[in-house]
């Protein structure tokens, strides 16, 4: 596999992958002073598609990826969700793409000062306004089921572990029936068990809920358990992209140090 | 060897050079000087090289060579000269950036506090927060506050036989200063500091950002909240503060004498007047506002590590302090010109 071709169209997978990117990214630039950490990338993700963004620490990943909700603005090029580009949508418009993404933070980034029920129930509050009390519940009970945490319901962030802590995120993140889900390396700093766990519950959040997504990791369990298609950054370019065998089969050392 | 100079201003790399030329051959040097325009590149190659070098390169100014010699401490003079200047331009930078950030951190909690969407209860709860467990620290600080001042003004007002003012002397001087500038610096110190590292640690485990992407305003969620709680909780803390400081005042009176609750607050209310209650409400809503304002933008714009939470709640500590101090000057002296 040759870097910077694409060897593998998401297209090639009928049935799962629709042909229609719901994100389009197009030279992206970013700087932060002198740095230059992203350097014109390009990528889409398609409909329904998986797509892992490899790297190294230090290549852009997770820039790459705030700069499609905008927490991150860009030096150039385009950012396009849902065809809008995010980066010249005003605040309301901004707010509306929002609500269609959902981001799993590397952190988990659980409000401290509120309990498992009120971090779930956040989120669902502002986003879908007017919802009754017993639709929240339900909601509630429903993710938190899916993620296999039915008895957290009222404890504090600061009583679960960090494996507890990514899957009530996850849950806080698909409580709003995201399209497109954002993961920011998702099984970073737990075990392998647990990070097997996580990355089964990322493929069954794309079944069940019929998202598309990113995700960020150097995790390449994760990775090979997850991704339809996989872009490797370095040096915040598009290094390769392929899907799992394609990586597997190169001869490239730079991907093949990853892989082994 | 004494030595004398001159400076060539014709090097690219350096705006100047100090020439140590030994007395004597002044007049070898200041031939050098004459040739340093046309001959650049012999003297910037001449101080890097030995001569063996600049003496096959330019023959024509050997016989320079030895006596002019480009002292290495004058090079590092004007390389940290350079540097120092550098240094000095990125602080006055910092510093207008500083005052750029303040401003339009101010200017978008204002506008953001009157926009549609209210986050009511958020309000509310850090109404709870600032004003219900600030509770008993600002009592026990009213209480000592109104005892100490009493203890210590008793010996004085007795040598000058004014005893019988003593409720009243108190009681304004509580109202008008002690109780706002103490109560606030109380504030300051947990209020600020709660904001400051509260919001920094929210900052560091990106749980700004995360509210950010669902669709939530944090502005208005955390900021203009705790900014209006605080400008709101902070006079209510005060005028607590100022009632047990007078109550201390009683008990403090009764240390050594006999006077009734009933008696000593009449005597301490009959001194004060309306002059002297407005002004000490006011400025006590500028101190809350100066506290939260400052405790968030401390906690808002904290870096991204774990130490900057502590600097985070350190900095909204200090400042706020300071810059109560500074509001109580400025709100005397506009006290002075209207009452």
């Amino acid at each position: 596999m040759k870097p910077e071709q694409p060897v593998t169209k998401a297209e090639k997978t009928p049935g799962i992958i629709g042909n229609e990117p719901v994100i389009a990214i197009s030279k992206l630039r970013k700087s932060f002073g002198k740095q230059e950490v992203l350097h014109d990338v390009s990528l889409k993700l398609m409909n329904g598609e998986n797509l892992v963004v490899l790297g190294k620490s230090g290549s852009g990943k997770s820039v790459l990826i705030k700069c499609i909700v905008r927490l991150l603005f860009s030096d150039g090029g385009t950012v396009s969700v849902f065809g809008k580009n995010v980066m010249t949508l005003n605040d309301e418009e901004l707010s509306e793409v929002r609500q269609k993404i959902g981001f799993l933070f590397q952190s988990s980034a659980l409000y401290d000062s509120m309990t498992v029920r009120q971090n779930l129930e956040f989120p669902l509050r502002r986003i879908w306004r007017g919802l009754s009390e017993k639709n929240i519940e339900d909601k509630v009970h429903e993710v938190l089921e899916n993620v296999g945490l039915a008895d957290a319901l009222n404890k504090m962030p600061s009583q679960l572990s960090g494996g507890m802590r990514k899957r009530i995120s996850l849950a806080r993140t698909i409580i709003v029936d995201p399209l497109v889900m954002l993961y920011d390396e998702p099984t970073t700093g737990l075990d392998p068990v647990t990070s097997d766990e996580i990355s089964i519950l990322i493929n069954e959040v794309q079944k069940k809920y019929k998202t598309s997504s990113i995700i960020i990791t150097h995790d390449i369990r994760c990775a090979r358990s997850t991704a339809n298609r996989i872009i490797m950054l370095r040096d915040g370019v598009v290094y390769s992209e392929g899907n799992v065998t394609d990586y597997e089969k190169t001869t490239d050392p730079v991907i093949k140090s990853f892989f082994q | 060897m004494l030595e004398r100079t001159c400076i060539i201003h014709t090097f690219q790399e350096f705006p100047s050079f100090i020439l140590r030329i030994p007395q004597g051959r002044f007049s070898v040097a200041a031939e050098c000087v004459n040739h340093a325009k046309i001959s650049e590149s012999y003297v910037t190659h001449g101080l890097r090289h030995s001569p063996n070098f600049v003496r096959q390169k330019h023959s024509n100014m050997i016989r320079f060579n030895p006596v002019v010699k480009v002292s290495g401490f004058a090079r590092v003079q004007s390389v940290r000269l350079s540097e120092k200047t550098m240094a000095k331009t990125a602080v006055a930078h910092g510093f207008l950036t500083n005052i750029a950030d303040v401003t339009l951190f101010i200017m978008r909690v204002a506008r953001e506090t009157f926009s549609r969407r209210f986050e009511f209860n958020e309000f509310m709860r850090q109404c709870f927060q600032i004003g219900n467990k600030s509770l008993p620290l600002i009592s026990v600080t009213g209480i000592i506050m109104g005892l100490v001042l009493t203890i210590q003004s008793r010996p004085a007002l007795i040598r000058f036989g004014a005893v019988t003012l003593l409720p009243g002397m108190v009681a304004v001087s509580l109202i008008r200063e002690m109780g706002p500038v103490i109560t606030a610096l109380i504030c300051a110190g947990k209020i600020g500091s709660g904001m400051g590292a509260e919001l920094g640690s929210m900052k560091v485990t990106e749980q700004i950002d995360a509210m950010e992407v669902s669709s939530t305003n944090p502005m208005r969620f955390l900021v203009v909240t705790r900014v209006l709680a605080a400008t709101i909780m902070v006079p209510l803390l005060i005028l607590y503060a100022d009632a047990l400081g007078i109550a201390g005042s009683w008990v403090g009176a009764n240390l050594k004498g006999d006077v009734t609750f009933f008696l000593f607050f009449s005597q301490a209310f009959s001194h004060i007047r309306f002059s002297d209650f407005l002004p000490a409400v006011i400025k006590s809503f500028f101190f809350g506002a100066v506290i939260g304002l400052v405790g968030c933008y401390k906690g808002y714009n904290a870096g991204r590590g774990t130490e900057s939470v502590g600097i985070a709640a350190n900095s909204a500590v200090v400042l706020a302090s300071l810059l109560v101090i500074i509001v109580d000057m400025i709100a005397v002296q506009v006290t002075d010109m209207l009452f």
